[in-house]
């Protein structure tokens, strides 16, 4: 279903990052790296108009001809994003949303772990459980 | 033009690109030669801005051939056609064939060889007429005339030439000009275009009607090709109509009508190549209307149409090619409507499309390397030339021309032609092509804020560099972006981009930057696995050890012997083996960190500084020397570290290592910081080649900020440090940079000894002893005492600072005693000083007891003269003693306003005591100035007084004020003089005069005063005689009028009413016996006084003088008059 789900902090540098195996790692670091600049302007941008009532989904960052790079950001800016097959038609919004909603507990758990240094890469058995889920998930 | 189109099929010709414009050809005009032609020439071409009509002129010879009109097809029955477009059309209609020919005549109404010279126009427009034979194009004569015409009606000659004119050359009125050869030939020349573009307009319109009326002539099974064709030809007319929503349409239609061709592979090429010919104008049109989204969901469908029709797969890389194509038009497009107004966002800008046609170009570039194999010969004959002179339509392999059918005609030419088109492409320069879009997308984003797009495009850039093996270029654009993917964090990345720059390094022989990259990879942050980081390890020391290192895996083969080479000579040469890399910016494979062991030290200690290096790589590093440089060079002597002999010093991977240097600081850095400005560790050895990594000031790295601050986070570092105790968890090391020099602590005490508060005026004394703690003697001693610097600049003027009553404050430093030698100090020694301080105003005063002294020590086996000193500050409030508070009374002790001139009257006096110590009043005493005293001798009443906290002494003086000269009616009383000290001071010890300066009063002058003589009480039924003194004060003889009121109390015998008349400077006296009759304080008798000649004096103001009342005893009782009223 998602070809590359990625976790990055709120300094910008990936907490964790997965793609499907069969592609070219490296080509989607990349375009997570570059969706950053999406991400930041449209956080830039509700932060002026808005204040703290903003949406945590960004909906559709860019399009490219391979895949759709769709983001999320939570409240202490941390950033979630998911990289979609651009043949991929069944994906909805909703499902989307629902998505990162269920990366987002998932990410929370994490955070709550006494153990877990925020901050740092994240090494968890049900994150990559929750995962996994959704990359192998048929759509 | 043909040629091009066969060299490169992915291409957009020119006169599609263009803006069509109507064309008309201007004849007869001389424009070498003839001035006046010339000017009219030039008139129609300069300044063609937007408001001008958009024709494109051209000047032709009378005699022009214009291209032959085919036989016009009477059915299209038979007729199967060849292709879409045929390549010469639009070029054709741009630039040969004109909507409009325009012959110029010069010829005036009133030419004397009229009928000749009308003869002669009209076979001239017979010959144009000619060669436009079966064309639509228009006609139209102008005559260049020398005289300005008259208005129209007026010149009756000119009517009726002009209509034997039309007739003659077969003209309507309408085509007939006349241009008058004046000054106003712009004007003239404007009006003239305009008329051309109607016909124009006119001429274009025909043949829209003429495309669209073949239509019926059609049917869908044999002629599906033109109605292509036709669809593309009325839009193209239409957009040299200037009609451009009509053309958007038929352009609309055309590109819907050739998606329903039947694609196979013979003509696959054709369909895309007009596919993107119509996409274009459509696009074109779209950003021209102002409607980008329409362009950009067109550009989408267009893509997505034809991304799948690959074509022939031998020759995939012409599809990519295609592709790519398209995306950078539609990019320039794009870009073109922005530089005309269009606001792009940061999601949808031209960057995007640059970025794709890269993209394609790329793929391009892959594909060409599969399917085009080195070392096949080209055919010949050359199957890409076409015989006959150029490809006839668009789209088609020359060497099957207008075959439409399925199959190619013949496989042997089909299959030369693929090899040709292969050949060909392996000389194109991809990379060159992939680095001009990728540098166009770049200058995109970076105007669209995507800074990290950017580098992601700079990256791609860097590589295809790298596989053009232009290396410099390619190790300039990656070290650039590097950096950002450092600040970032993206360890992936970064290894990826770094593993490509040691690569260029390697193959460029550049030692220093493959030292960088290697270093780098080896870091912490690289990702690359174990036994990569072991061979770039190993290689490194090769590089270190002046040996070639082994190549890079994946280099290009064919490079290798070259890099091989160029590593050899760079070996060879001397004198460049000393290399210094600042690592500070990268994550290198050493980590440093040093601190000072404190953030000061005093200067009788030894300075402690520790370096701790640690390595992350798979084997053990050996270096040979480490230094710290520090902002005082004189120390760096110190601290510098060298291997022994044979033995280097080693870090095992994953292990801190400490290194602890000493030293000792000099005695004029007391008050100065030392800075660590770098440490440098040295790799190699002067045998082989020498690296230096420096650090800038402490170390640390480019990841360590964010790595130290990891670690200050984690909740683990408690739990563990019980059992970390021995090995220094590396993150929580803090660096410390500088230290600070202070100066010894002194071993003495300074002791002061005062009675706080100080009072106003005082001399307050403070009592100062200096005891050595010191084992030696310290000596010169010095003092520094006073008021404490920085204070108020009103205080210096306020205070007086006497030590020993010895010295005093001179001007420049006032109240400050600075630098007062006071000898040695043995051990143990005890000195005594007494500072004295007069403060002349209150409020609080900061004073400061600085004592200095200078001691020899050692330390760490060398003797070294420390200063030391040590202040004590005391704060000292100063207050008001006392208050003095004045009264001026009557002498019957009434509160008086003003006082009257030669009667005696009271001054009072309180003094308050407001000092928290008893104060002892030595004396007071009174200056008069005009009083006088009324008594023979001022005594004060106050000697000798103590006066406790808040206690109030008072003293009171009868004074009379003489008569003035002057007229002043208040005057000065004079000054009150109160000398007093502390009660507890010594009795040596000075007293303390204050002086009150007392209140001026306010004189009056009376004219008549009135002063009683009574007793001092009266008794009940015995007589009390009272005398009345009347004395007059004036010049005037005055008449007073007495009387005297009855009274309960009394009786009285005298005058009880009389007149009396006094003398200037007299008295009178009056006696009165009264008789009390009742006992207490008693009101007497009122004596009422009035002068008729001074009626401003009542009775009352004179009243005031006299006493009211009398306190009367009881009776007295005689012992035997009490027994009989008892009885």
């Amino acid at each position: 279903m998602a070809v590359c789900i990625a976790v990055i902090a709120k300094e910008n540098y990936p907490l964790y990052i997965r793609s499907v195996p069969t592609q070219n790692e490296l080509k989607f670091h990349y375009t997570v790296h570059t969706s950053l600049d999406v991400v930041e302007e449209k956080i830039s941008a509700v932060g002026k108009s808005l204040g703290d009532q903003r949406e945590l989904y960004l909906g559709l960052l860019y399009p490219t001809e391979d895949y759709k790079v769709y983001g999320y950001v939570t409240n202490s800016k941390v950033k979630f994003v998911i990289v979609v097959d651009s043949s991929n038609t069944s994906l909805r919004d909703n499902e989307i949303r629902s998505m990162f909603r269920k990366l987002h507990n998932s990410f929370t758990d994490v955070m709550c772990n006494p153990f877990h240094n925020p901050g740092d890469p994240i090494q968890s058995k049900a994150f990559d459980g929750i995962v996994s889920g959704m990359m192998t998930q048929t759509g | 033009m043909q040629l091009r189109m066969a060299g490169s099929l992915s291409e957009l010709p020119p006169e599609l690109c263009c803006r069509p414009m109507a064309f008309v050809a201007l004849t007869g005009l001389d424009v070498l030669y003839n001035a006046v032609h010339r000017a009219i020439w030039d008139a129609f071409c300069a300044n063609r801005r937007a408001d001008r009509v958009p024709i494109s002129f051209k000047v032709l010879p009378g005699d022009h051939e214009y291209p032959k009109c085919r036989t016009k097809r009477t059915s299209y029955e038979w007729y199967i056609p060849k292709g879409i477009l045929k390549t010469g059309w639009m070029n054709k209609h741009l630039n040969l064939v004109p909507a409009l020919v325009v012959l110029f005549y010069e010829l005036d109404w009133d030419d004397p060889q009229w009928k000749e010279k009308q003869s002669e126009c009209a076979t001239k427009v017979e010959i144009v007429r000619t060669s436009l034979q079966g064309r639509n194009t228009k006609v139209a004569v102008v005559l260049i005339q020398k005289k300005t015409p008259l208005p129209p009606g007026e010149d009756l000659v000119a009517s009726e030439r002009a209509q034997a004119l039309c007739n003659a050359c077969e003209l309507s009125g309408k085509s007939l000009f006349v241009l008058p050869h004046t000054d106003h030939l712009v004007g003239y020349i404007i009006r003239l275009e305009n008329a051309f573009y109607e016909h124009a307009q006119t001429y274009y319109y025909t043949e829209i009607r003429r495309v669209k009326s073949h239509k019926e002539f059609l049917n869908k099974t044999t002629h599906q090709l033109l109605f292509v064709r036709h669809q593309f030809k009325t839009g193209f007319f239409s957009e040299l109509k200037q009609d451009s929503q009509n053309a958007l349409k038929y352009y609309k239609t055309a590109y819907s009508l050739i998606h329903e061709l039947r694609a196979h592979e013979t003509n696959i090429l054709e369909i895309k190549t007009i596919a993107g010919f119509i996409n274009y104008k459509i696009c074109r049109l779209c950003f021209q209307h102002n409607t980008p989204l329409d362009a950009i969901a067109q550009f989408r469908k267009h893509t997505d149409l034809c991304k799948k029709k690959i074509g022939n797969a031998e020759l995939a890389f012409e599809h990519t090619a295609w592709m790519s194509k398209q995306f950078q038009s539609f990019g320039e497009l794009f870009d073109e409507a922005i530089k005309l107004g269009l606001t792009a966002i940061q999601t949808q800008n031209p960057g995007f499309y640059y970025q794709q046609a890269a993209c394609y170009s790329q793929d391009r570039k892959h594909l060409a390397q599969q399917l085009c194999q080195p070392g096949m010969i080209y055919p010949s004959p050359d199957p890409l030339d076409p015989q006959t002179g150029g490809l006839d339509f668009y789209g088609q392999r020359p060497w099957r021309q207008g075959h439409q059918s399925i199959d190619p005609p013949n496989t042997e030419k089909e299959k030369t032609g693929i090899l040709a088109l292969q050949i060909k492409e392996r000389e194109v320069p991809h990379s060159e092509l992939i680095i001009a879009l990728l540098s166009n997308a770049v200058a995109q984003f970076k105007k669209y804020k995507c800074p990290r797009m950017k580098s992601h495009l700079m990256v791609q850039m860097g590589e295809e560099y790298y596989h053009a093996k232009d290396y410099t270029k390619a190790l300039k654009l990656l070290d650039y972006v590097m950096c950002d993917y450092r600040t970032e964090r993206w360890w992936g990345l970064l290894t990826a981009i770094l593993t490509t720059a040691l690569r260029c390094a390697y193959l460029m022989a550049s030692v220093k930057d493959y030292i960088i990259y290697c270093m780098e990879l080896l870091g912490r942050a690289s990702t690359l696995k174990e036994e990569q980081k072991s061979r770039i390890e190993k290689n490194l020391n090769k590089v270190i050890m002046n040996e070639v290192p082994d190549p890079e895996p994946q280099c290009d083969q064919s490079s290798l012997n070259a890099a091989r080479s160029l590593w050899s000579d760079c070996m060879a040469l001397a004198g460049l083996n000393e290399l210094t890399i600042e690592v500070q910016d990268y994550i290198p494979f050493i980590q440093c960190k040093a601190r000072f062991c404190s953030p000061s030290f005093h200067l009788d200690q030894p300075i402690q500084l520790q370096v701790f290096l640690r390595t992350n790589c798979p084997h053990s590093v050996s270096f040979n020397k480490l230094t710290v440089s520090l902002s005082n060079q004189e120390y760096n002597q110190w601290c510098v570290m060298e291997s022994s002999g044979q033995e280097t010093m080693n870090l095992l991977p994953g292990k801190t290592k400490c290194y602890n240097f000493t030293f000792v600081a000099k005695t004029e850095d007391v008050g100065k910081k030392i800075e660590m400005t770098g440490v440098e560790v040295m790799l190699g050895s002067d045998h082989s080649r020498c690296v230096y990594l420096g650090w800038r000031g402490a170390g640390g790295d480019a990841a360590s900020t964010h790595e130290a601050l990891q670690a200050s986070r984690s909740s683990r570092r408690c739990g563990r440090n019980v059992e970390m105790q021995q090995e220094l968890e590396w993150d929580s090391l803090t660096l410390q940079q500088s230290t600070m020099i202070i100066s010894r602590v002194p071993k003495i005490s300074v002791h002061l000894n005062h009675q706080p508060p100080a009072l106003n005026n005082e001399i307050y004394c403070i009592q100062l002893t200096v005891q050595s703690q010191e084992e030696g003697v310290a000596k010169d001693v010095k003092l520094t005492t006073g008021l404490k610097p920085g204070q108020d600049a009103n205080l210096g003027q306020t205070t007086h600072v006497i030590l020993d009553d010895a010295k005093v404050c001179d001007d420049t430093a006032p109240a400050l005693l600075p630098d007062i030698l006071l000898g040695d100090l043995k051990s143990g020694e005890k000195l005594e000083k007494c500072v004295y301080v007069r403060c002349v105003s209150t409020g609080p005063r900061v004073f400061l007891f600085h004592v200095a002294y200078s001691i020899e020590t050692t330390v760490e086996g060398r003797q070294i003269i420390c200063k030391c000193h040590k202040d004590e500050t005391v704060t000292v409030e100063t207050l008001v003693p006392f208050e003095v508070s004045v009264k001026f009374l009557s002498t019957k002790f009434e509160p008086l306003d003003q006082v009257a001139v030669d009667i005696p009257f009271l001054l009072m006096t309180d003094i308050l005591s407001s000092s928290p110590w008893p104060l002892l009043l030595v004396s007071s005493s009174l200056q008069l100035a005009t009083m006088v005293s009324n008594t023979p001798k001022l005594q004060s009443q106050l000697q000798e007084v103590v006066l406790q906290s808040d206690e109030c002494a008072s003293e009171c003086f009868c004074l009379r004020c003489p008569p003035l000269t002057n007229t002043n009616t208040t005057v000065a009383t004079g000054q009150y003089l109160i000398s007093w000290k502390r009660k507890s001071s010594s009795t040596d010890s000075p007293l303390i005069q204050t002086t009150v300066t007392l209140p001026h009063v306010i004189l009056e002058s009376v004219p008549l005063y009135i002063h009683a003589d009574l007793p001092s009480f009266g008794r009940v039924r015995e007589s009390l005689p009272v005398r009345y003194h009347i004395e007059n004060r004036t010049t005037l003889v005055q008449d007073v009028e007495m009387t005297v009121e009855p009274s309960d109390a009394f009786m009285f015998s005298g005058l009880k009413q009389v007149r009396l008349r006094i003398l200037p400077g007299s008295e009178q006296q009056m006696l009165y016996n009264y008789y009390p009759l009742m006992a207490g304080y008693q009101t007497l008798p009122q004596l009422n006084i009035s002068l008729p000649r001074c009626p401003t004096t009542s009775a009352h103001t004179l009243r005031r003088f006299l006493p009211q009342c009398i306190f009367v005893k009881p009776q007295g009782r005689r012992l035997d008059d009490a027994s009989i009223a008892a009885a």
